[in-house]
């Protein structure tokens, strides 16, 4: 079956940039000419609403709802930003890098199709600090779409002013959490905010702000181009468009693949990363980056979109898998996996830090042959608590996706830990 | 006192940003830049361009990864301990690079010449395990690999 893969099917296969050139020789910045000059800011929206794109950061969210929240008019209060979540730092996640190393463009025509649908006046891409490929491309990308007229006053004679800068920041998790990432820009520690307001309305500096994913935003200039159908007919299930899906762990091809969105869970772990390394067994995967609970073997015919994802008892996520085989530690993978959201709590909100960081500890003790009855209902009772309506953002309901799912799937391998007083895969 | 280089550079900045304070981690990566880390002298003179108290830009330091509040050595090597990387063998890794260069996590050489941290994912978790060093990223490590970077930094 020939697919489309309209994010990717232009990226250089030598590592490479796509150049400006290379760019609008494939289609580049034909979705912007058509929104400036043929279509209002409100029909730009509702095309991306009608498109049923959703937000690829992880939630899902709708992009054109999300966009629906903005205020407009005149009487707005000024200047409005839009956001590209560059902050990629989701364990198990590399799918933005490949999106902005190898056309950075790309990013830059769906972040002005994004600032213009939502009538914005300065546009910022929040990059990790670690990412310095990325970084480069984009910052000589910007200058030369500022030489292009694509950036700045009077945007291709349309009438339409935006600016747009690079902010490279200075790396912690949290900054990828929408109101920790206004924080961050705003020169402070990236706790979250309370939602509502929401930062539609109150954002970066009190004023409107969109946050929107790379892998959300690069999806805008083609669904501008070739509409809201043609988006709709992309994928697979009844969601729409391609998306990027991606595997590490002990898979033979590692990578990542552009494909319809809904493609089989089996089909992108056989097909794709081409099954297990030899010798080794298939025991469970996390579909979306660390913060997504396990599937395991009876899940494997699961289309991958939002919908199947979250009936199967998981979330889609990020898209991209993390494989656990039959030779590594479940018990293991989840004190990783914990340790790493303990650090990463920003210590805002008690059952995060506090419970988070105890959870770390039994599970470091039960890896090292120190677990004790009764610290498997701790976990849980503690996990509990790290839901949403608890604390301010998702780092702990995260958090709780990996832990409670481990302990529903292998809860043999943590009752071995615990008995044999080792673990049982370093002996 | 800052450098005048520093401050033209700080300055540079702010007329992007509403607020003094929006510059200030930018400010701490110039200052880093030109010295390595960022001191507590350092703290001060930064807050008092910024009119920030230097507790305040301490608490925004200290939350930050890769603003350095204590000296490094001439080469820094992050090695990720993520999820990925764990699977694919981080702790053979990190034995391995502790072995050759004779230190733990947040300790650097004797002759100065390397700082050992540890760093989340860096999404490059197909070419897992993954290090980083000088802000350079290497994949698909093994303990030749390593051996050969490490011996590129002079």
């Amino acid at each position: 079956m020939p697919t489309e893969r309209p994010l990717t099917q232009a990226i250089p296969t030598d590592g490479q940039a796509l150049s400006l050139q290379g760019y609008e020789r494939s289609g580049g910045y034909q979705g912007l000419r058509k929104a400036l000059h043929e279509m209002t800011p409100q029909k730009v929206q509702e095309e991306v609403k009608n498109s049923g794109l959703r937000g690829r950061g992880g939630a899902g969210f709708p992009t054109g709802l999300k966009w629906s929240f903005t205020p407009m008019g005149a009487d707005t209060p000024r200047p409005k930003y839009v956001i590209a979540n560059a902050d990629e730092m989701e364990p198990g996640t590399f799918k933005d890098r490949h999106l902005m190393e190898g056309n950075p463009h790309q990013l830059i025509e769906g972040l002005i199709l994004a600032a213009y649908a939502n009538q914005a006046d300065i546009a910022v891409i929040f990059i990790r600090g670690e990412y310095k490929l990325s970084q480069e491309r984009l910052a000589r990308a910007i200058a030369e779409a500022y030489s292009a007229g694509y950036l700045g006053t009077d945007i291709l004679k349309s009438g339409y002013g935006l600016e747009m800068y690079l902010h490279i920041s200075a790396g912690r998790y949290m900054c990828g959490e929408e109101t920790g990432l206004l924080n961050a820009l705003e020169g402070k520690r990236a706790n979250p905010r309370a939602k509502p307001p929401f930062p539609q309305v109150s954002g970066l500096w009190g004023k409107p702000t969109i946050v929107n994913n790379v892998e959300t935003l690069v999806n805008v200039p083609h669904i501008i181009e070739k509409g809201a159908a043609w988006f709709q007919s992309l994928g697979r299930t009844r969601e729409a468009g391609t998306k990027l899906y991606g595997a590490s762990g002990k898979v033979k091809r590692p990578g990542l693949w552009e494909l319809p969105m809904g493609t089989p869970l089996r089909e992108i772990l056989e097909e794709h990363a081409g099954g297990m390394r030899d010798g080794l067994r298939f025991r469970g995967v996390l579909p979306g980056g660390a913060s997504t609970d396990f599937l395991v073997e009876e899940h494997l015919d699961v289309p991958m979109d939002y919908t199947e994802v979250q009936k199967a008892g998981s979330r889609l996520g990020t898209g991209t898998m993390i494989v656990l085989d039959d030779q590594t530690c479940p018990v293991g993978m989840t004190s990783n996996l914990i340790h790493f959201f303990a650090q990463e709590s920003c210590g805002w909100c008690t059952p995060c830090w506090s419970g988070l960081g105890w959870a770390k500890q039994i599970l470091a003790a039960m890896e090292e042959g120190h677990g004790e009855p009764g610290d498997l209902d701790k976990l849980s009772f503690q996990s509990n608590f790290w839901s949403p309506g608890n604390t301010f953002c998702a780092l702990a309901p995260g958090a709780a996706e990996p832990l409670q799912s481990a302990l529903k799937f292998f809860r043999d391998d943590f009752d071995r830990h615990i008995s044999e007083k080792c673990c049982p895969w370093r002996t | 006192m800052l450098m005048d280089e520093e401050r033209q550079e700080i300055e540079a900045e702010l007329v992007h940003y509403p607020t003094k304070q929006a510059v200030c981690i930018d400010a701490m990566k110039i200052v880093q830049r030109h010295r390595g880390w960022v001191s507590d002298e350092n703290i001060r003179d930064i807050g008092e361009l910024l009119d920030m108290s230097p507790a305040d830009l301490d608490g925004v330091a200290t939350f930050y990864n890769l603003i350095f509040r204590k000296p490094v050595g001439r080469h820094v090597v992050m090695l990720c301990n993520s999820v990925s990387c764990w699977i694919m063998g981080y702790e053979r890794i990190r034995e391995h690079v502790t072995r050759q260069l004779g230190i733990e996590f947040g300790e650097t050489t004797a002759d100065n010449r390397f700082t050992l941290l540890p760093i989340v994912c860096l999404g490059a978790c197909q070419h897992a395990p993954a290090m980083l060093v000088d802000n350079e990223l290497h994949g698909n490590l093994d303990a030749a690999k390593i051996d050969g970077i490490l011996e590129e930094c002079k």
